[in-house]
């Protein structure tokens, strides 16, 4: 992968013109880096929406103390909280970001944990048994002799009637927070704060080896544990030059559909019992429960199924698979129709979902929400369109488009997906080769010193890994470009002059999953 | 049919034999009382018991198996368990209203319990304005579900009770209306003279349109007014956790439970009363050998068999329907359910006057 350097004096035109003349309007990640004595900084990924052309620019100051970068977010709404992640673990200050607090560790967090120098010991961070303040959440500001200030948020005063959604909270999907200001039924207000179950999964890597860093990523998004550890093993494949097999190609592509499957029927599930439809939840959860035997079948486990592995998989697939593979797809179409039946035709169901979370294209590619969401707002986003992989290029699927984009399109859409998954893996599922289904790698696996990236599409977008390495065993740095953190960014747009109501409707049909917004 | 009051009598007669009467009066009631509070709570069991298989049956379940044959001990451990558990007390609640609210809410359904005709000579309030009174009794549960909310200090809770205080004070007129269209076409308020003069059909024939257009409304609104799904949005699960009762534990929010499903069954009870004849045999002019072997059926069994025809309806609906949001809910009440109501009554009254009933 090709990084462009800007200098930091011409950063910001440089961004503008990239922006302006270039086209450039998705920004697919900010990846945070300290590249010792040349600098911390950051790199950009940057994407035309239409003509799909890819570049990299990175820029990076030396200057440890006060280390300020100019802003994009305000050309990139998505960038603001990319921002505040790199901030959070590198300690950069973006010059006119709006809100700029840390997105992930508490605010009495010392150091910043990604920086080569930081200081590891337990001294300065203990377990804190005590809990953090609202009221101590700061914020980092530039001000005009060019220091840091640091002050007090004050987003929220006395008079208003906050409230909790999380994270503990039945309608989150797991642990993240929003901080509500309601005017009765209607909320005003949108503070989301993350990092309830932040593992440090890049940290813990970058100590890893490629091998063992395999396991973390069917922990990111669980219910895109194949996709995940695809994109990783093709990218230290990729790094590696190492040709995998066809066979190989074959099985992933399948177990990659069939985990879609998997998530988007835990999707229509639990985006019906947030409405309040607990029928149409079990119902999900039946037919959910074969796939996960197929699972447990060929990969011995059935929620986080560690099968990927760097050249190839983990164990070949059993005889019955097949088989078994092509009933359950037959069986799952029929099923759609009773799910359409029982709740997405429903009257209430369309009323409280139709016209509901409007997400325009423009919205949706600025703030980078890939998958199923940016596809019902009308943007062709899909990974295994624009760079194709595995085996995408060969099959015949069709990628769902719809053109309104709210809650309503992104149930149907996902329905249909599952009906795109079937297809695929209908055209595959009686032509996979025979040969070896892993290849023979060394015992200790380095990767050639460079940039490297690799991007699949996930059950809810595009999940991508970037990986530094300096030629050791274990990455100088790696990134996984999460899923969910776009659609929760987006929810500020969505949320405004919403009710409580809209608020579990737009969560369920955006799908996020935390650990995968976490890390 | 046979007449209950038979033996209520008898029991008069014997122990105002043995006692100075007001001695006796004091008694009946409280024996009274002591009936009428083991039945609720039977039937709250029975009811949670069907709700459960019912929902379990609907979602290709089998529901609780393990306690008892078929899982009929389940719910009996279940009371057990919410009786042994400790009630937790919040530092900053409104104390007073805190405890007070779970017994208003179970009195309001318990007083409207009472009025229910189960059978003939079977009823324990049966007076002159019957419908009236419970119209007021059922009423005043809002006011138990409003104290909670308040009281409990907690802002999800609050969120509820608000919910509940628009929902249920709105559907009170729906409910109100259809019950007047049946008291027109029936020309009394008393439940058993209702539903004695059911016995050659029952209304919801009798009154063929505007009578079906009142059942559909009083079904509707009746299952708002017990905070059922779709319209259980006072403890909507996945956005408020448990809404107004979110602070209470053990009994406290056994009595909120057990009401609610009572509730459901009050609702389900008025509404056999008023449209399907009570504990009236179906009776069909003209047949007489068919009427007399309904007869042969006890009113108590029609009375049950209807109620809980009804409760299915409901539950059916509660299991099948997602969740309405607040908006929707008061809007199909102001802008449907009351104009619809308010003209139905208009006709059943032209019906009656021109008498265009059956």
């Amino acid at each position: 992968m090709n990084i462009t350097f800007i200098p930091l004096s011409e950063f910001r035109p440089r961004m503008e013109a990239l922006r302006q003349e270039k086209g450039m309007d998705f920004l697919r990640d900010i990846i945070g880096m300290d590249w010792g004595e040349e600098g911390i900084g950051a790199i950009y990924m940057l994407e035309n929406s239409t003509t799909k052309e890819n570049i990299a620019v990175a820029t990076r100051t030396t200057d440890r103390e006060n280390t300020i970068i100019p802003t994009v977010s305000d050309i990139w709404q998505i960038a603001n909280m990319y921002e505040r992640e790199v901030f959070d673990f590198f300690g950069v200050v973006f010059s006119g970001h709006p809100f700029m607090r840390r997105l992930y560790l508490r605010n009495d967090w010392v150091g910043y944990p990604l920086r080569k120098d930081y200081d590891e010991s337990e001294a300065l961070n203990p377990v804190r048994m005590f809990s953090e303040k609202n009221e101590e959440d700061y914020l980092h500001t530039l001000s005009p002799d060019g220091t840091i200030t640091t002050t007090l948020d004050n987003s929220f005063d006395d008079k208003e009637y906050v409230i909790n959604i999380g994270p503990q909270h039945p309608a989150t999907h797991g642990v993240l927070r929003f901080r509500l200001s309601l005017e009765g039924e209607f909320i005003r207000k949108v503070d989301v704060h993350c990092g309830y179950i932040h593992r440090g999964i890049e940290k813990i890597s970058e100590k890893y080896t490629y091998p063992q860093i395999l396991a973390l990523t069917d922990r990111l998004d669980y219910l895109s544990a194949h996709q995940n550890r695809h994109a990783l093993c093709m990218c230290i494949e990729k790094a590696m030059g190492l040709e995998i097999t066809d066979r190989t190609q074959y099985i992933r592509t399948i177990m990659d559909e069939l985990q879609r499957i998997d998530s988007h029927l835990l999707f229509v599930s639990c985006a019906a019992m947030d409405l309040g439809a607990l029928t149409a939840f079990i119902y999900g959860f039946r037919d959910r429960e074969k796939l996960l035997d197929i699972f447990e079948e060929v990969t011995g486990g059935r929620l986080i199924q560690n099968y990927n592995t760097i050249g190839g998989v983990q164990a070949d697939i059993t005889s019955g698979f097949a088989g078994k593979v092509k009933e359950y797809c037959k069986y799952i179409l029929g099923k759609l129709q009773e799910y359409n039946d029982v709740f997405t035709n429903n009257t209430i169901t369309r009323k409280r979902m139709i016209d509901v979370g409007v997400l325009s294209k423009e919205d949706a590619i600025s703030y980078g929400c890939t998958g199923g969401t940016g596809r019902a707002s009308g943007w062709s986003c899909d990974v295994r369109k624009r760079h194709p992989y595995a085996l995408y290029d060969k099959v015949d699927f069709k990628e769902v488009l719809y053109s309104k984009g709210d809650c309503y399109d992104r149930l149907r859409l996902r329905i249909d997906e599952i009906k795109e998954s079937v297809k695929i893996i209908n055209q595959l599922i009686d032509n996979i080769p025979e040969g070896d289904y892993k290849v023979k790698t060394k015992p200790i696996i380095r990767i050639p010193e460079g940039s490297y990236h690799a991007a699949v599409e996930g059950s809810r977008g595009e999940f991508g890994v970037f990986i530094e390495s300096r030629g050791e065993k274990s990455p100088y740095r790696i990134k996984f470009r999460p899923m969910g953190l776009p659609l929760v960014a987006s929810m500020h747009t969505l949320l405004k002059g919403c009710k409580i109501a809209d608020l579990m409707a737009i969560g369920a049909t955006l799908d996020y999953v935390i650990p995968d917004i976490d890390r | 049919m046979f007449d209950f009051s038979i033996i209520t009598t008898a029991i008069d007669q014997f122990l105002r034999s043995l006692m100075p009467s007001a001695m006796a009066v004091f008694l009946e009631c409280v024996l009274v009382a002591v009936c009428v509070i083991v039945a609720y709570v039977l039937l709250a069991i029975v009811m949670i018991f069907m709700e459960r298989k019912v929902c379990a049956a609907f979602q290709c379940r089998l529901g609780p198996m393990r306690v008892g044959f078929w899982g009929l001990l389940q719910v009996f451990a279940d009371v057990f368990k919410m009786i042994i558990k400790e009630i937790i007390h919040f530092k900053r609640t409104d104390n007073l209203l805190y405890n007070l609210a779970p017994y208003l809410v179970v009195l309001s359904s318990l007083l409207t319990f009472s009025c229910l005709p189960f059978a003939r000579g079977l009823e324990v309030l049966d007076f002159n304005m019957g419908i009236f009174f419970v119209m007021a009794t059922s009423s005043f549960g809002v006011l138990g579900i409003m104290l909670a909310g308040w009281s409990s200090n907690n802002k999800y809770s609050m969120i509820g009770a608000m919910r509940s205080g628009a929902q249920m004070v709105s559907y009170e007129l729906s409910i109100g209306l259809s019950m007047l269209t049946l008291v027109a076409l029936s020309g009394t308020m008393q439940l058993s003279e209702i539903v004695e003069r059911q016995a050659d059909t029952w209304f919801i024939f009798k009154g063929h349109l505007p009578a079906l257009t009142a059942f559909i409304i009083y079904l509707i609104a009746g299952n708002a007014e017990t905070n059922r799904g779709p319209f259980d949005l006072p403890e909507a699960e996945s956005e408020l956790t448990a809404g107004y009762h979110t602070e209470y534990s053990g009994m406290g929010f056994g009595f909120f439970y057990v009401a609610e499903f009572m509730n459901l069954f009050i609702v389900s009870g008025i509404a056999s009363t008023l449209f399907l004849g009570g504990w009236m045999p179906l009776h069909i002019p003209g047949l007489d050998g068919f009427n007399a072997v309904m007869d042969f059926i006890p009113g108590i069994v029609w009375f049950m068999g209807k109620t809980f025809f009804v409760i299915w309806l409901l539950m059916w609906v509660k299991w099948t329907f997602p969740r309405l949001r607040i908006d929707q809910v008061i809007t199909l009440e102001w802008k449907y359910l009351v104009p619809i109501g308010l003209i139905n009554l208009l006709i059943m009254t032209l019906c009656v006057v021109m008498g265009w009933t059956l």
